[in-house]
């Protein structure tokens, strides 16, 4: 089996990794970084529970090989909480009842992390595009974008200059 | 009442605990318990699961719908580095028995095939290796010589076919494994005298749940030490070893399955018992852990809950005013290729088959058939989403050919306030309710005088836009004789009538409340539920409670959330655990202050003398004391140390069927009602309908938290939709399911819910259950199918276009309006 070696930054930690080249990044963040927030739905492209952020961006950590993710900054689930305080993203899911069974969950904090990052007031209809790439069975969506409208005013509130980093 | 309901005698009501204003967690939308965990990414879910040495198990699945098996050659696969073992379905009849089965006399099925497949998807060979990504490799190296047999997909035609067409030879001459007829009360009297007799045929298509998590579970095997040790995503994990013990061949208490965070049920995790069996087996074939989980399309043809799939002939009897008398159907109900539940999705329906409706009798012919796909299970509604559709469509019907409104037609035939409990023609009752009063307050906030004007409106202008209006029953609580009671009376099989639900409460020393759990968490609120009632009966902060799930073996007495179960029967379990700690809390307490039992009280946390302020123990300090300090307390073993209390409780109030069945008894008592209102435009030229407009009313007893019921009715109404416009199993006429994925099996994204959602509650109690508190699981699903197709057909209306099977796609809705079209100019 052919085996890469490569860098990359995930959570603001620099991991260097030797796996196979045929490794999907979603096996690699759930196998070898042991970081099971990252979840598996349909490994096929569509659900995005898989979502991480890469370089700022919402991308399938299904539809990729690890490989490609070297020299990348990625942010999963595991990398929101600061301490013992909830991301205002997170915090946002909790107060507006955002989650259900929770599996999908960490898909639709990515994919929130990068629309507030880039629109920090979004309308109702911008909220629904930036999460129509995630399916929800559970919640019929309606709270999940109660919470991303409410986490909007958090960081507003907080002048965060950017969601997406851990420092 | 009917003659045929006077033995079926109402038992006396268990309530101890009655509604009342006033409470103080009860009815608060607190946050939820469970979250911080789950936001966090450390929720443990099954994939999640890793233990020492663990291997990893891939399939090989049938590609043909019905086959013999020739011949399997797996000796490639085997010679593949890092592969620990290939196996067949004769390999793993050698460490397992068939499944279990509800179906009376069962349908043989093992959880890997044996000598033929009845399906596409079926598991034919597995592969267990040091990784998954080997374990596929070899999958594909296994070599299956078939010889294929013909195919049964259409309905009609497989309830007919012989010879090589027959699915279970040896077990049923025919493909309809069941075929029995029912009459609750006068029903041909009824259709004698009737005025009028409104026929339909309705078909309902299959779709299933989709949770975003499949199934899964991780099985180790240990003949040294006591059997095996599983975990999986099954709600039933307390109840589970009894059923598959005897597969797994070990006795039950062999078998200790732990809990995981489920990832959505809907029903169709509700056994997961066939993933069981099938990776326990394969753990013992191949002596190391072994953990396998569904991939997406696996889930899609193998998991075995595939929803209902029935074609209805329907009959409703009205007298000359309008009034309904009697309802009656013959329907066939494709269940895929084996019977694991038997007819039970049917024996649900039973619950509320003639809605809110007073109506005298009923009538069934159920005929349950084999074909070559993926077996029944569970998916929200359980099968009476499909009646509460069924009646629906034909109250409509109804309305349309009497000429009247069919809101006044609904009114006229509802029962009235007055008339609860009110037993229904199968046996089971209605325990409260007010439906006139949903309706109306649904009728107000959706504006629906207002919105018939606006859409006769626009209707004159070209456009098509409708309303739709379903009033419709939310059984809940469920008893489990829905398993049985319409199999054949002289082979009812296995006549379950317990569904117990237990809790463990103790009084930790440092004065928090530890509680265990009997039913996992799948996406409900069971933790947050416990703290509220626990907060409110015991006068605690729900901060002070901690929460544990306990395994199989640890546990006692859980079925799980299913059938809308869980709010009301936990909450019986946390009333009966509160009164017996309240009786120690108090001796303990009592003699602490020096007074008398019966002349304290519970208070903010402590016991307190009665009528005095500063008199009070803190409960921690009563559990520091009663567990530390056993000389502080006379002797006798009501003062033994410690305070802690496993409690049980019981279905709140079930009735056996008749033994000649002439009614079912009480099974499902604990009704909700629910109002739905809707507004679409469809665009003729496409078949696409948009939602306008949508209004919800659902009344569910007494609510604990109102936001996570209305997170219920949220995402039930999002099922709702895509069941109606969007969801269906596509299979080709040669059993191949076409459409198994995540990109053409279409379920609704945020983008197709309505904008302007408006949901409303009225409480009318159960007086029945402590608080009055009523199920409310499944409600969106069971009555959004109903408004929204109500809505269609009224938006078509000058087209003419009827809509008599679910779902209603774009490509078949437009084919609908074509062939108005056409009939209209021929
Ligand atoms: S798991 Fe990656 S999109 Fe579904
Ligand atoms: S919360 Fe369960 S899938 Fe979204």
């Amino acid at each position: 089996m052919t085996t890469v070696s490569f860098e990359l930054t995930v959570n603001g930690r620099l991991r260097k990794a030797t796996v196979p080249a045929r490794m999907l990044l979603s096996d690699f963040i759930r196998q070898e970084l042991a970081l099971p927030g990252t979840h598996v739905g349909c490994e096929h492209g569509v659900c995005g529970s898989c979502n991480v952020v890469l370089d700022g961006k919402a991308v399938r950590s299904c539809l990729m090989f690890a490989v490609q993710a070297e020299g990348s900054e990625i942010t999963t689930v595991e990398g929101l909480a600061r301490g013992d305080d909830l991301h205002p993203i997170q915090q946002a899911f909790w107060e507006e009842h955002g989650l259900q069974c929770g599996f999908c969950t960490p898909g639709m904090l990515a994919s929130a992390q990068e629309l507030l990052a880039e629109n920090p007031d979004p309308t109702d209809d911008e909220i629904r595009e930036a999460i129509s790439g995630n399916l929800c069975r559970c919640t019929g969506y309606e709270f999940i974008i109660s919470a991303i409208r409410s986490a909007a005013v958090k960081l507003r509130e907080a002048d965060t200059e950017t969601t997406l980093q851990p420092t | 009442m009917s003659d045929h309901l006077k033995s079926n005698v109402i038992p006396p009501s268990r309530q101890r605990e009655a509604p009342r204003a006033g409470l103080t967690w009860i009815g608060q939308s607190m946050m939820r318990v469970e979250d911080p965990r789950i936001l966090s990414g450390k929720g443990g879910y099954i994939d999640d699961i890793t233990v020492p040495g663990m291997a990893h198990a891939a399939m090989v699945s049938s590609p043909h719908a019905h086959a013999r098996i020739v011949s399997i050659d797996t000796s490639k696969a085997s010679a593949l580095p890092g592969v620990i073992g290939v196996y067949t379905g004769e390999d793993l009849a050698s460490v397992v028995e068939p499944c279990p089965s509800f179906a009376s006399p069962p349908i043989t099925q093992h959880a890997m095939a044996m000598g033929k497949v009845r399906h596409v998807g079926e598991v034919v060979a597995a592969v267990v290796a040091e990784d998954r990504y080997v374990a596929e490799d070899a999958a594909e190296l296994v070599e299956v010589e078939w010889e294929v047999l013909p195919a049964c997909v259409d309905l009609e035609a497989s309830a007919a076919a012989t010879g090589d067409a027959l699915l279970h030879p040896d077990d049923r001459e025919s493909n309809v494994a069941l075929d029995e007829s029912f009459a609750f009360g006068e029903v041909d009297r009824h259709f004698a005298e009737a005025h009028h007799i409104v026929k339909r045929r309705l078909r309902w298509q299959r779709s299933s749940a989709q949770a975003i998590e499949t199934s899964g579970v991780v099985a180790q095997f240990d003949p040294f030490k006591g059997g095996y040790t599983i975990h999986a995503n099954s709600n039933f994990y307390n109840f589970i070893p009894f059923v598959i013990g005897g597969a797994l061949r070990v006795s039950p208490g062999e078998l200790r399955i732990v809990p995981v965070l489920t990832g959505g049920s809907f029903g169709s995790k509700v056994f997961s018992h066939k993933i069981i069996i099938l990776t326990a087996g394969l753990a013992r074939l191949a002596g190391v852990p072994v953990k396998y989980i569904e991939d997406r399309l696996e889930h899609f043809t193998n998991s075995d809950s595939h929803g209902s799939d029935r074609l209805y002939d329907t009959e409703l009897a009205v007298a000359g005013d309008g009034t309904f008398t009697s309802l009656r159907f013959t329907v066939l109900d494709d269940y895929g290729a084996y019977l694991q539940f038997g007819v039970g999705t049917h024996g649900n329906a039973m619950a509320q088959v003639t809605g809110p409706y007073r109506i005298q009798s009923f009538g069934m012919r159920v005929r349950a058939v084999l074909t070559n796909k993926t077996q029944q299970g569970p998916y929200r509604g359980f099968g009476s989403e499909v009646t509460n559709w069924v009646m629906e469509r034909m109250v409509d019907a109804a309305a349309e050919e009497l000429g009247r409104d069919p809101v006044e037609l609904r009114v006229q035939n509802m029962i009235q306030p007055d008339q609860f409990p009110y037993m229904i023609p199968t046996g089971n009752i209605y325990d409260s309710g007010n439906f006139q009063k949903v309706l109306s307050e649904a009728q107000t906030l959706f504006d629906l005088d207002g919105w018939r004007k606006k859409a006769h409106a626009m209707r004159a202008e070209g456009r098509c836009v409708g309303v739709g209006v379903a009033t419709c029953m939310e059984r809940s609580v469920y008893g489990p004789t829905e398993w049985w009671s319409l199999n054949n009376k002289e082979t009812p099989g296995f006549t379950l009538t317990s569904t117990p639900e237990g809790i463990t409460v103790r009084l930790d020393p440092s004065g928090k409340l530890f509680v265990t759990l009997n039913s996992p968490m799948v996406g409900n609120s069971p933790e947050t539920v416990v703290a509220q009632i626990l907060a409110e009966r015991l006068t605690v902060a729900p901060e002070d409670i901690v929460f544990n799930y306990s395994d199989s073996q640890s546990g006692f007495n859980g079925v799980g959330p299913q059938g809308s179960r869980f709010t009301a029967m936990i909450a019986g379990a946390c009333v009966s655990a509160s009164i017996r700690l309240e009786e120690k809390l108090k001796r303990f307490g009592a003699h602490m202050l020096q007074r008398r039992p019966e002349d304290v009280e519970l208070r903010n946390g402590t016991v307190a003398v009665k009528g005095l302020k500063d008199q009070e123990k803190a409960f921690g300090e009563i559990a520091l004391t009663s567990s530390f300090f056993r000389l502080s307390f006379p002797d006798g073993e009501e003062f033994d140390s410690g305070i802690e209390t496993t409690a049980v409780y019981d279905h709140p109030l079930s009735t056996d069927p008749a033994e000649d069945r002439s009614h079912l008894g009480i099974f499902y008592p604990i009704v909700g009602h629910i109002c739905h209102i809707v507004a679409v435009e469809v665009d003729p030229g496409t078949g696409k309908v948009e939602i306008l407009d949508y209004a919800a009313v659902h009344d569910n007893g007494t609510m604990v938290n109102p936001r996570t019921l209305a997170g219920q009715v949220w995402g039930g109404t999002a099922n709702g939709i895509g069941t109606t416009l969007s969801e269906v199993f596509n299979y080709d006429e040669t059993g191949q399911f076409t459409n198994a994925n995540f990109a053409e099996f279409a379920m609704p994204t945020a983008n197709e819910m309505p904008r302007n959602f408006k949901l409303g509650h009225v409480e009318t109690p159960s007086p029945f259950t402590e608080y009055g508190i009523k199920g409310g699981g499944e409600g969106g699903r069971l009555g959004a199918p109903s408004a929204l197709t109500s809505a269609i057909e009224d938006a078509l209306s000058d087209r003419g276009v009827k809509i008599a099977s679910l779902p209603v796609t774009p490509p078949i809705l437009r084919g609908l309006i074509r062939s108005a079209e056409q009939a209209a100019t021929r």
